[in-house]
C-alpha cells in the first residue's frame, strides 16, 4: 500500500473523530467529504485535459514533421492550452437566433457532466479510487453513453445543417459501437466473476493481466476499437469531421460553451484509455513504482496510441463505419463471449 | 454507512456547478456585441435559404431498433457473465444457444439488407 492512499485514508478518520467530537452531524461532513472529492476530481481531470491537448498538438506535429507549440510557455509550448482557455473563456458566446435557446443552452451540462461522473471509480491506486461503486462495470456503461444525448440536443438545438447531420452521425455510430463495447466488457466479467472495479482490478494482481490470458486479447481489441469509436477520435471522427462538416454538432458554439464540449472530449479519452487499463492491464498492478504512477504510465500509453491512430489513418466513410460494427465488430464481440465462456466453462476461472 | 450513490448525486451536482459557473465567469468578463449576421447559423457565408428542422431520413433508424435488441440481450448477458466460471458447462451451452438464436436474427437482418446504409 502506498503512503498517499493511506494518509488520506487516516485523514479521513482523523477529521471524522474530531468532527463527531463538536457533536455536529456526521452526514454532513460525509457530504463535505464528498464535495471534497469531487472537486479534487474537477481539478484533476481540467488539469489532465489541459496536459492531454498540449500532448496531442506535440505528437500531431511530431507526426507531421512539425514542432507543434513552441513560443507559449518555454519552449515547448507548455503553456498553450492554458493560453487558449484563457481565450476561450473571453470570447464572445453566441446563440444563433432561430437556435432552440434552452436545448442548446442545456446541451454542453449533459456532454460534460456524466463524463465527470464516470471519474468516480477509476481505481488509481490499490485504495485510491472514489468510490468502488457495486455496479461497476454496468456504471460505467449506464453513465458514459450519455453524452451522446447531449451531441444529439447541440446537433439539434442549433438549427444548422452541419449541427444536424453530425448529430445524427454521432447517434447512429455511438449505438452501434456500444454493442461491441459491452460484448467486450462482458468478457472480462467472465474472468473476474464480478462486475466491481476492485474484483476485476485485484483479479489480475501480480502481473496476471487480463490480457496475457487467452481469449480476452480479443477483447481488449474489440474494446479498443469500439472506445476510438465512442470517444469519436479519427478515424471514427464522423461527428465532428471538420473537413466535410466543419465541426459537426459544435458548429454553432462558441467562447466557453465549445471549450466545454472540447474538454468533455478530451477527459473521456481519458477515461477510456484510463478504463481500458483497469480492465485488460492490471490498472495499477507493476513492480517498483507506486501505483499511482503505474496506472498513469499506462494510462498514457494508451492515449499515446490513440492520439497515434488518430493522426495515422484517414477518417472513415459513415456507410463504412456502420457496416464495420455489425457486419464484423458485433458477431467478432459473440463470438468473444462464447470463446471466453468456453474457456471459463471448461477450465473454470482461477 | 453512507449510501455509495450518493457520490453518483454529489459528483453530478458538482459538475453543473462547475459549468454554470464557468459559464458565468464567461459571462462577466467575455464582450456581446451581437449582430445579425452573427446570429445567422453558419453555412459557410452562403445565407441560409431553409430551417434545418426538416423531415429528413434518419437512416440509422433500423440500427436502432437493433441497438435495442442487443442492448437488452448484453443486459442477459452479465448475471451469466459473473456465474458461467462456477456454472461450467451447462451454463455455457445455455448461452451458447440464447446467442446463436441472436445470430440467427443479426444475420437475417443482414441478408434482408438491413445493415446497408444508403
Amino acid at each position: 500500500m502506498s503512503g498517499l492512499p493511506a494518509a488520506a485514508s487516516g485523514l479521513h478518520s482523523s477529521l471524522l473523530t474530531w468532527w463527531a467530537d463538536r457533536g455536529l452531524p456526521p452526514w454532513v461532513f460525509d457530504a463535505i467529504w464528498m464535495v471534497l472529492m469531487a472537486a479534487i476530481v474537477t481539478v484533476f481531470v481540467l488539469l489532465t485535459v489541459l496536459f492531454l491537448v498540449w500532448v496531442e498538438r506535440k505528437i500531431s506535429g511530431d507526426i507531421q514533421s512539425r514542432v507543434g507549440p513552441n513560443r507559449t510557455g518555454g519552449r515547448f509550448g507548455l503553456l498553450q492550452t492554458a493560453a487558449d482557455a484563457l481565450k476561450l473563456l473571453t470570447k464572445e458566446d453566441i446563440i444563433p437566433e432561430c437556435a432552440d435557446r434552452p436545448i442548446f443552452v442545456l446541451a454542453p451540462f449533459l456532454v460534460f457532466v456524466p463524463v465527470l461522473v464516470v471519474f468516480l471509480i477509476v481505481p488509481f491506486g490499490e485504495h485510491w479510487i472514489v468510490k468502488d461503486l457495486n455496479l461497476g462495470v454496468l456504471f460505467v456503461v449506464a453513465v458514459s453513453a450519455l453524452p451522446v444525448i447531449g451531441i444529439f440536443m447541440a446537433g439539434w438545438g442549433s438549427n444548422n445543417k452541419w449541427a444536424l447531420l453530425g448529430a445524427v452521425r454521432a447517434v447512429g455510430q455511438a449505438i452501434s459501437y456500444e454493442i461491441p463495447l459491452i460484448l467486450a466488457l462482458v468478457c472480462v466479467v467472465v474472468f473476474a466473476g464480478s462486475i466491481r472495479i476492485g474484483d476485476i482490478v485485484s483479479a489480475q494482481r501480480d502481473g496476471h493481466w487480463f490480457i496475457t490470458r487467452f481469449p480476452l486479447q480479443i477483447a481488449f481489441l474489440l474494446y479498443f476499437v469500439a472506445a476510438m469509436a465512442e470517444v469519436n477520435r479519427v478515424p471514427f471522427d464522423l461527428p465532428e469531421a471538420e473537413s466535410e462538416l466543419v465541426a459537426g454538432y459544435h458548429v454553432e458554439y462558441s467562447g466557453m460553451r465549445f471549450a466545454l464540449f472540447f474538454l468533455a472530449e478530451f477527459a473521456h479519452l481519458f477515461f477510456v484509455a484510463a478504463f481500458c487499463t483497469t480492465l485488460f492491464l492490471g490498472a495499477w498492478d507493476g513492480p517498483w513504482l507506486p501505483p499511482a504512477l503505474w496506472f498513469l504510465i499506462k494510462t498514457y500509453a494508451v492515449i499515446l496510441v490513440i492520439m497515434w491512430v488518430r493522426w495515422t489513418i484517414p477518417r472513415l466513410r459513415i456507410d463504412q463505419v456502420m457496416g464495420f460494427a455489425w457486419k464484423c465488430l458485433v458477431p467478432i464481440g459473440l463470438l468473444a463471449v462464447l470463446a471466453t465462456g468456453l474457456v471459463a466453462a471448461v477450465w473454470g476461472v482461477p | 454507512m453512507e449510501n455509495q450513490y450518493a457520490y453518483v448525486v454529489v459528483f453530478g451536482a458538482v459538475g453543473i456547478c462547475f459549468v454554470a459557473l464557468t459559464l458565468t465567469l464567461a459571462r462577466l468578463i467575455r464582450p456581446n456585441r451581437p449582430s445579425k449576421t452573427k446570429s445567422a447559423p453558419y453555412e459557410c457565408g452562403i445565407d441560409p435559404r431553409e430551417d434545418a428542422w426538416q423531415q429528413f431520413n434518419v437512416r440509422y433508424y433500423v440500427f436502432a431498433l437493433l441497438f435495442v435488441l442487443f442492448d437488452v440481450e448484453a443486459a442477459y448477458m452479465y448475471p451469466w457473465a459473473i456465474r458461467v466460471g462456477k456454472l461450467g458447462m451447462f451454463a455455457f451451452v445455455e448461452m451458447a444457444i440464447f446467442v446463436g438464436i441472436l445470430a440467427f436474427g443479426l444475420g437475417y437482418a443482414w441478408r434482408k439488407g438491413a445493415l446497408r446504409w444508403e
